[in-house]
């Protein structure tokens, strides 16, 4: 018999954590395949957030620290000053990134700190209970926005990519959707070039955005879900490399 | 703090531009060259920007405890503000050495008190350097005091003064001696 | 040199390898003294966005095994308790150096040690403590650094240099020397990239049934092990001492000229110094309380170490309290006068 797909080394053989149709283990594939194909396992460093991915070590066999509530890119500062040969990569939710540490990202993006950020948008706080995120779009029920999030009330969905775009310490940044085969080659194209921009010691910031299906929060199934951010989640976050 | 040996402890204050830090540390600096103990504890922060600057240097031949100077032995005043806070401080028996170019009244102090009123401004000026008269005080100071020589002050200024002020070196330096020489000829 | 920047370049002869910091009075000679030294020695200085994010660059510089430190006065500090704790929960070393002023909230920028409590109850979430040094002369200061990396690699733990704004502006002559270095143990948890290895993983979540339980536990039998090991303190003079003074820092500095000064007036007084304020030197005081004398304490403070020495003392003889908070410095006559009310007339049995 003839082996057509396998599992790539870097991602463990295990159960997962994640609920059905959870965008990510995708999102896990996606770095553990370019870990792989670029052989940097053994000086890759990789930052857990606060949030469902906190036990993304799990999951990825590589050396990984989890770190306190939007403190990635600070972190991973730290470490890429001192370690400048090393390939570090933080891995954060948009609780995580958009919320909590929102100063983290602007400044570690505006210091151009050469550390590759992969940004897991489900517009949604998935660990905590399904809450409203920054990036919840508009309309979109929550536990926090029972009747929908208004633009009044809770302010508009937050365009982290579109802010970090701004910075000339960001070198590249992209927004891609795990939405399906089509797109999801594509965000597997974004993050290795981030991965690869790091390598090749380009001077600054890479951040790819995910939108990633919450089916759980979102209340749908997996299959509508990933309808869901093709048809809703693109207008407040519309897809293409907005930078680099 | 023995009285058997030598402890003297010296407040310096005055505008924040007159040099007073950099005269303190001038004086700390002098005694650790002799081998002496000493501390120098500024002013900081809010207050050097409020528009006064003062420091507190110890010399001693013993270990010092606290840095911090309740009670001076010397006081060294180059503004009138200066004098009215630190005076009424002055142990019986001590030492004022004060900037008469700034200070037009004497104050009233315990008889045990010796004061010097110099006019460091006049002089400085003399010298052609206004900022001098910092070293124009402390120069009168050390004379006065004796444990310290104006020469071994003179000595440390290159350590003591950034380097990019260098140039000022040779006018400091008079400004140091035409202080003692003050003090000398008011004895 | 002033204190901040002689406890700067001791932290670089130490091997400091990263420094991160925000500015804060009274401790900016550091962060401008290392943003000069740290490039010069092909080390790493980085001016963050906040104090948050500076703890957090300790805290991922530590992770990769590299000795690190940052340096804050009070308000700061008090940000960095959240990645003091992470730090502490995920046992890595790391060297914070709180030069104390004047608060609660933004206070002033005078000398203080209000912030006691705070550094020697962990001062973040969690069961955990922190090794807390307290320095009382420049020397002192400039020795501690090393002593605080050491211990903090040792026993892969934050470590807190508590100094206040005196210390920090101040100027002594001091020794700068390379001390022997305490034989170490292998950082084999850092996080070097896993190259023929299984991977490391640095973490303070312990989500199953009993594993946090399990981790304090490890936790509480390392803190035990240095309250065994690493007390630090200095006492002087309590052989026949009716009072004994007990003070740390600069607060003991001002106390031994007051001691001092009582001896000399016939009055017999000695002092306790603590170094370690924790460990604290809950023997050394219980002993000096088993001689019935009284206790004075002398604290920048309304009182905060003087629980710490009712706590030794256990009752057997009265604790009392001196202090003065919000950058008050006490005077050695205003300490003498304490000694002196409780002594005179001599204490009756």
């Amino acid at each position: 018999m003839k082996t057509i797909f396998e599992r790539t080394p870097t991602l463990k053989d295990c159960p997962t954590h994640y609920c059905p149709g959870c965008g990510h283990g995708i999102a896990h594939r996606l770095i553990a395949e370019t870990i792989d194909e670029l052989g940097i396992r053994g000086r890759t460093i990789g930052i857990a957030p606060v949030g469902c991915a906190v036990l993304a070590y799990n999951y990825l066999d590589v050396d990984m620290v989890e770190v306190a509530h939007g403190r990635a890119p600070a972190v991973a500062t730290g470490m890429k000053r001192a370690n400048p040969d090393k390939i570090i990569f933080s891995y954060q939710g948009d609780g995580d990134l958009a919320a909590i540490g929102t100063g983290e990202i602007i400044h570690a993006a505006h210091r151009g700190e050469q550390i590759t950020v992969i940004f897991i948008n489900n517009a949604v706080f998935g660990m905590t209970g399904g809450q409203m995120a920054p990036t919840t779009v508009l309309g979109q029920v929550t536990a926090t926005t029972q009747q929908g999030r208004e633009a009044a009330n809770e302010g508009y969905p937050l365009q982290v990519s579109e802010l970090l775009e701004l910075l000339p310490g960001a070198i590249y940044v992209e927004r891609c959707a795990l939405s399906g085969p089509a797109q999801i080659r594509k965000a597997k194209k974004a993050v290795k070039h981030a991965f690869q921009l790091q390598l090749d010691a380009a001077q600054g910031l890479s951040l790819v955005e995910l939108l990633s299906p919450c089916p759980t929060y979102w209340r749908m199934t997996p299959v509508k879900a990933m309808e869901w951010i093709e048809k809703e989640m693109t207008k407040a976050f519309p897809l293409g490399r907005l930078k680099g | 703090m023995t009285t058997n040996g030598f402890y003297e402890e010296i407040i310096i204050a005055g505008f924040g531009g007159q040099g007073i830090l950099l005269t303190g540390r001038l004086l700390a600096q002098t005694a650790m060259k002799q081998g002496l103990e000493v501390t120098y504890m500024p002013s900081y922060g809010a207050e050097v920007r409020g528009g006064t600057a003062n420091c507190m240097v110890i010399i001693a031949d013993e270990p010092i405890a606290s840095p911090l100077v309740d009670r001076p032995d010397s006081l060294i005043v180059m503004n009138k503000a200066s004098l009215n806070k630190f005076a009424p401080r002055l142990k019986n028996g001590g030492l004022l050495i004060m900037n008469s170019s700034l200070i037009d009244t004497k104050p009233k102090l315990d008889d045990s008190i010796e004061i010097i009123a110099v006019p460091v401004d006049e002089i400085a000026v003399e010298l052609g350097e206004k900022r001098a008269a910092n070293m124009v005080a402390i120069g009168a100071y050390l004379q006065k005091r004796g444990s310290l020589s104006p020469d071994a002050a003179a000595a440390c200024l290159a350590e003591t003064i950034a380097k990019r002020h260098h140039k000022t070196l040779p006018v400091n330096t008079e400004a140091l001696h035409r202080g003692a020489e003050f003090t000398k000829d008011n004895e | 040199m002033c204190g901040n920047e002689a406890l700067a370049e001791a932290a670089i002869i130490a091997g400091c390898d990263a420094y991160f910091g925000y500015p804060i009075t009274p401790q900016n000679e550091i962060t401008a003294y290392m943003s000069k030294r740290m490039p010069e020695e092909d080390r790493v200085f980085v001016q963050s966005e906040s104090e948050l994010a500076a703890i957090n660059m300790v805290f991922g510089a530590s992770a990769t095994g590299k000795r690190t430190m940052t340096t804050s006065s009070s308000p700061g500090i008090s940000l960095m308790q959240e990645g003091i704790s992470y730090l502490a929960g995920a046992e890595l070393p790391a060297v914070i150096v709180n030069v104390m002023r004047g608060g609660p909230g933004l206070g002033n920028i005078a000398p203080s040690q209000g912030d006691y409590f705070q550094a020697t109850r962990g001062g973040g979430h969690g069961d955990y403590r922190t090794i807390v040094l307290g320095p009382s002369t420049v020397q002192e200061l400039v020795d501690c650094m090393p002593l605080a990396f050491d211990l903090a690699d040792q026993y892969q733990i934050p470590v807190v240099v508590l100094a206040d704004g005196i210390l920090g502006q101040m100027m002594e002559p001091i020794v700068l020397d390379k001390k022997p270095r305490r034989e170490l143990p292998p950082k084999d948890w850092a996080l070097t990239g896993a190259k023929d290895r299984e991977q490391n993983i640095v973490r303070s979540l312990w989500l199953p049934e009993g594993a946090l339980e399990e981790h304090n536990y490890k936790l509480q039998a390392k803190y035990e092990q240095i309250q065994k090991d690493e007390v630090l303190c200095e006492q002087y003079a309590l052989d026949d001492a009716e009072i004994v003074v007990v003070a740390y820092g600069v607060a003991a500095r001002i106390v031994r000229s007051a001691v001092n000064q009582a001896r000399k007036e016939g009055i017999k007084a000695g002092w306790i110094r603590p170094i370690t304020l924790w460990p604290f030197p809950t023997e050394q005081i219980a002993k000096a309380a088993d001689e019935l004398s009284i206790f004075l304490v002398v604290e920048m403070s309304m009182g905060q170490m003087v629980e710490d020495v009712k706590l030794a003392v256990a009752g057997k003889t009265p604790v009392l309290f001196y202090g003065r908070p919000g950058g008050g410095v006490p005077t050695v006559s205003q300490v003498l006068e304490r000694i002196k009310q409780l002594t005179i007339p001599p204490k009756k049995q």
